[in-house]
Parts: structure tokens; sequence; C-alpha cells
């Protein structure tokens, strides 16, 4: 089963065109989990299929534990991944080692949730973003070159070329995400993961963060993966969109359709279960239970447990891959129609 | 583009708005904190009343000073901070004066707080069978095995599956949702007046959150409780919350009705906040931010406290601190220029 479709027969006019920059196929990800004396595996990824094209943002979107982070861990090659192809730019990057490996490395970047955590406060703000050019040497010959990169990457960033010599406590959260955000563009990278990149700023700041992130797209044509759990921001920043639950990806498309029809009742469900402003008289699904562990997944489809349309059916076999075109699809046997979901979308 | 939102029960606040009479009255409530720098002003003149069955939002972002005014409502201050002025009345009695003996008679049957780490808020060496239990044998005197009867039935009711079986079980054996359940089970045990609810659902996912919420206002309306509910999150207040109070650096700068102070802010910073909300642009478009970041507690200005991020900034804003105005009913805002924010 795979949900691949050809890319070039896109139709949306907004969207980045061309080939998929990374294509992902099947990806699983077991983890063995001791529990006492017995082992039992936890399928972190089961099967996740997916295309990142160039220039695009991707939205992630799903609940703890869903394999967010283990996806974007696998595709930074943090993890290696039990089975599946990853194929970056035409080449395996499962494949490369030494030189070749840190080659991939310097082309797939990270932005993380917490601007406090993740910047090191016994660095400069010029050695946490040029930190990144003491594993590649190569990069920038001399140390006025690299001077003179950290300056330019400050002020690309919006931050003043000045602030280098400040630590990291100096600055504000949204300044601190923005150091950040220059850290992972140090090494010119054509992928960027953004684990949640915004999820620790208070609205305000939030809103500059996004409008720079989108600027540095526009500018650099980089491709962003964003994970986040604020379905408003997905939709403000993503082209497409994927839903994860349990380890699958279980519905992905185009942003508009995805939102405003979705197929599948699990986001179905998430659209209407976010808080939206000025919704205050519209019908909510409030979904009963809680995801359950992944190291016992539900037979057949994963979401059944919860799903106020499952049937027999969807305890036994694997639902199969429904769509309203290549551009939209979702793993469902019953997939939502028109009239059931109005205005959920947040 | 404004910030106005269509809300379809814009005016009427909700369905309880102004029936109840007021239960918690919050007058000019100020508390310092006292650091190595000196004494810095956290909460500065705060007010605002509750109503029974009614949610009141104290909205704002990250130290504006909003949970620190929940803590010195239930008096849970840390040792540094102290209530330097105002009261808090609750039902005639003011909590800031009163001793610890009447403090504690009321926390339970009065007044309670679901925090927002519940995992941190109940004690792990504890079953939850215990915790749950002790409010009954506290303030009601139960015997041990009447409380654990009360604690089972709480559980089933804030709909803890299999109950029976799950009182032995210690907090860190059910999940975040089913903590944040326990802790409010606790919190509504002797049917307080008044339930201040501090970020109650900003740990979890957007499914459990939404069910935490029905709990809550299931509860609210049972128990005809006032909630107070302490946010960051404009939407969850534009769906939850009767009235909101909005708080930036220590003061309220605007409150009233959710459909009005939404539908029409009469505070820049409102209006900042709600035009920063990504729902309200279109796609891949700038969001309108508001531009800087709030001020550090020691450099909060004497006059107004916005003025530095301020799109309508006059002189009189950095020499004299706006007091709070009547802009419509139950709507106040302070600004030297609320008639000119929406529109």
């Amino acid at each position: 089963m795979s949900v691949t479709h050809d890319s070039t027969e896109a139709t949306s006019g907004t969207r980045p065109q061309g080939d998929a920059l990374l294509q992902v196929r099947d990806l699983t990800k077991v983890f063995d989990v001791r529990q006492g004396r017995q082992t039992t595996h936890l399928r972190a990824l089961d099967g996740v299929t997916l295309d990142l094209r160039r220039g695009e943002t991707l939205g992630l979107v799903g609940e703890s534990g869903c394999g967010k982070s283990t996806l974007a861990r696998t595709l930074l090659m943090l993890e290696r991944p039990n089975a599946g192809t990853i194929r970056f730019d035409g080449v395996d990057p499962l494949s490369l080692s030494g030189k070749e490996l840190l080659a991939f490395r310097r082309r797939v970047q990270m932005v993380f949730q917490d601007p406090f955590a993740s910047l090191n406060a016994r660095m400069t703000a010029g050695e946490i973003v040029g930190e990144p050019w003491a594993t590649h040497k190569d990069l920038y010959a001399t140390s006025r070159d690299r001077a003179a990169r950290v300056r330019e990457l400050l002020s690309l960033v919006g931050l003043r070329p000045s602030d280098a010599d400040k630590f990291p406590q100096e600055f504000s959260g949204g300044q601190r995400q923005r150091l950040g955000i220059a850290r992972a563009l140090a090494l010119n990278p054509d992928v960027i993961v953004c684990d949640e990149p915004v999820s620790a700023l208070d609205l305000s700041v939030q809103a500059q963060v996004l409008n720079l992130l989108n600027d540095l797209q526009q500018q650099l044509g980089v491709s962003y993966l964003f994970i986040s759990h604020d379905l408003s921001v997905v939709r403000h920043v993503a082209d497409r969109v994927v839903v994860m639950y349990l380890g699958r990806i279980i519905e992905q498309g185009d942003t508009e359709p995805t939102f405003d029809r979705p197929l599948h009742p699990y986001t179905g469900a998430l659209m209407s279960a976010a808080p939206s402003l000025g919704a205050r008289t519209r019908e909510q699904i409030i979904l009963s239970g809680e995801i359950p562990s992944p190291l016992n997944p539900p037979s057949g489809c994963r979401f059944r447990t919860r799903c106020w349309k499952a049937t027999d059916e969807c305890a036994t076999t694997p639902p199969v891959v429904q769509g309203s075109g290549p551009e939209h699809t979702a793993e469902c046997f019953h997939p939502l129609g028109a009239s059931e979901l109005v205005d959920v979308a947040p | 583009m404004t910030a106005t939102y269509d809300l379809p029960d814009a005016g009427t606040g909700g369905t309880a708005a102004g029936t109840g009479s007021v239960v918690l009255d919050v007058d000019g409530l100020s508390v310092d904190i006292r650091t190595p720098q000196g004494v810095v002003r956290a909460v500065d003149g705060v007010s605002f009343g509750a109503r029974r069955g009614e949610t009141i939002a104290l909205l704002g972002e990250s130290g504006c000073g909003k949970s620190m005014t929940a803590q010195a409502i239930v008096g849970l201050l840390a040792p540094v901070a102290d209530v330097s002025a105002g009261e808090v009345r609750l039902d005639g009695t003011d909590l800031v004066t009163a001793s610890r003996k009447q403090r504690r008679a009321l926390a339970g049957p009065e007044i309670a707080i679901v925090f927002q780490d519940a995992l941190t808020a109940l004690n792990p060496v504890y079953t939850v069978g215990y915790q749950l239990a002790e409010p009954f044998r506290i303030h009601r005197g139960m015997s041990r095995k009447q409380a654990r009867t009360e604690a089972i039935a709480l559980m089933k009711r804030v709909g803890i599956p299999e109950p029976e079986s799950r009182v032995d079980n210690y907090p860190h054996q059910f999940s975040g949702g089913m903590r944040q359940r326990l802790l409010i089970a606790i919190a509504v045990a002797l049917s307080p007046t008044v339930l201040l609810a501090d970020e109650p659902t900003t740990a979890l996912d957007v499914t459990v959150q939404a069910q935490i919420m029905q709990l809550l206002t299931d509860l609210r309306s049972e128990r005809d409780m006032a909630v107070v509910l302490i946010t960051h999150d404009l939407a969850l207040v534009s769906e939850q919350a009767d009235r909101v109070v909005v708080m930036y650096a220590g003061t309220v700068v605007e409150q009233g009705p959710v459909g009005e102070v939404f539908g029409r802010p009469r505070h820049p910073y409102t209006k900042g906040l709600l035009d920063s909300v990504p729902a309200g642009a279109t796609r891949g478009s700038d969001l309108r931010s508001i531009g800087g970041s709030p001020p550090e507690l020691q450099d909060i200005p004497a006059a107004c406290v916005y003025q530095d991020r301020c799109p309508l900034v006059q002189d009189i804003c950095r020499t004299e601190r706006p007091a709070p105005r009547h802009v419509g009913t139950d709507h106040a805002s302070a600004c030297h220029f609320s008639e000119e924010v929406s529109r």
C-alpha cells in the first residue's frame, strides 16, 4: 500500500511545484521496551510515506506520542529506521558514511522547541550561531569570514550584528528563538525541521517569529517540516499538512481542503476540539478516551477505539486509502461526508 | 484589516453573565516581590469580580501577573512575595487579612484552585484515593471508609474509568488528562463557591483539553460555582468565558463581556493580541505582530504600561497612567485613547 502520488500532477496554484526533495516510503521505527523480563516492541513509526518538496512547508500535526518527533529524528539521521526508504535529492542518506554523511547533515538542520534549553548559557550569541562550523570546518576558511557571516546571519533573523557578544540570557524568548533559527541557517540547509518552534512563545512574539520564518523561506527557498500541535499556526504556515495518529499518517493533503473538508474522523475531531476565536456556538465533537498505548495499538484501524463511526470491519482489516484526488487522502473505511462537518476548522 | 470578529453572541457574553451575585470581589490587589535588586511590583491594583455560575477569564502573556493574582487570592504566594495593597472579599470575608485558621477553614468548602501541572500538584507518595479523601476527612470529619466511598464517587463523576480498582493507584499510574481530572476532583470535592483554574489544559493535547473544559463547564453549572480561568489562550477564552480581564505588565488594561471585548476591543494591547492570532489572517501572509516585548518587572513605566509598544502612543501616555474608564456596559479600558482603538 502506498499513498504515493506524482508531484507533477499537482494542480494547486500557489503551491511550490517541482520534484520532491525528500521522499519517505514506508518508514518504520521500532523501539524495544523492556518491562521486567519481557521485551515488547513499540512501533513509533509504522509505515510512514510522505514527500517534502523544494521550498514548501509541510505541516505535521498529531497528539503527543503519535510519532512526530521520532519521524523528525529519523529524517535528521539521529535514529536508524528498521524498514523503509528515505531519498534526499536522489540519494539514500542511510547508505552514507563519513564525509558524505557529514555533507548530508549540513543540508538538513533543526530548530528546537524550547529557546531557553536549546542555547548554551556559557556561549555568546556569536559562538552559538557559528558553532556548526566547528564540525563543518571547510565552509568558511578564515575566522574573519566566519565573523562576517555571523553578523550577516544575525541581521538576517532581525537581530543586531552587535548582539554577537551577548549571552543568551540577555535576550527575550522571541530573540532567543531567532538565534536558534540563525544557527539552523548557518550551514545553508535545504530543509529545516521546526519542532514546535513557537509553542514556548507568547502570542505577540509568536507572530513575529512566524513572519520571520515566512520571510526566510521567500528569500532562501528553504523547505520546512513544521511540527506543531497548534492547528491555527499550521493552517497559517503550511502548504500541505500530514496528520499522524499512533505512528501512522492517517490523512494528508493540501492545507485548505484538509482543514476545510477533513476526511478522517480523527482529523475532524482534532479540528473540532481546537478552540477558535468567535466560534462559541459551534457543535464540537468531543472524543471519548485518550490515545491508546503505542505498545499495544488497536487491531485494524488504530483510531477505531475512539471513533464514533467504527464498524466491525474497522477492527479486523487495516483501512484502505481513500481520497478526493492525489492531493488529499485518508486511511479510513468511513470518511467524513461534506455534511458532517461544517465550520469546525480553527 | 481590523480585529473585529463576528461573534454570534456578541454583547450578551454567554448565558450566565450578570445574573449571579458577585461572590469573589478583588479590589485594588497589589503584590510586591522582594528581589536582590530591590522590591518590584508584579501585580498592580488589579480589580475584578467573579459571579456565581459564571466563568471569568484572566487573560495575559507570561509574566503579566495573572498567575500571581490567583496565588494571592488563594493565599499561596511564594515567601518572597507579599500582598502590599488591596482586598480580596469572598462572601464578605477579606482573605488578605484573614488569619491562617480562617483561611484553612475556607480552603476547600469556599475556594479552591486547579493547577496547571497535575504531576507536581499531586503528592507522588500517597494513593489518589487518599488525596481525594483528604477534603472529606479534614473538613467533614468523615471516617476513612466513608471518605473512600466519597472519593470513588468523585472519581466516577470526573470521568475516571473503573474508579473502584484505580482508587488505590498512585498519581504516576495515570495519564496527563486523568491526573488533571483528579486535580479537578479534589478542587470541587466540597463544592466551593469559587474555583480558580490556572492554565488547567495547557499541558494537554487538544482532544483531551476539550474533554477537560467540558467537565469544568458541567461542574460549574451543577454546583453553581464561580470559575476564574487563568490562561494565555484567546481562543479558549472566546469559547469558555463569559467575561474577560486582560492583563499586561501587572495591571488590568481592559475588562468586560467576552463578546464585546473581542468583538470591539477598546485597548490597543487587546487589539494587538487579537491581530496576532493566525486564524485572523490568510495563509502565508504576514501576521500583524506587536513589536518589541513586554517590559521586565523592574522597568515597568510609571505612566501607561503599554506605551513602548503602542501604535497610538501620545505625549500624555508617557506622563500619566490612564485610569480604567467605562466604555460600555460592564466594559472598562485603561487607555487614554480607548475611543480610537477600534475604527
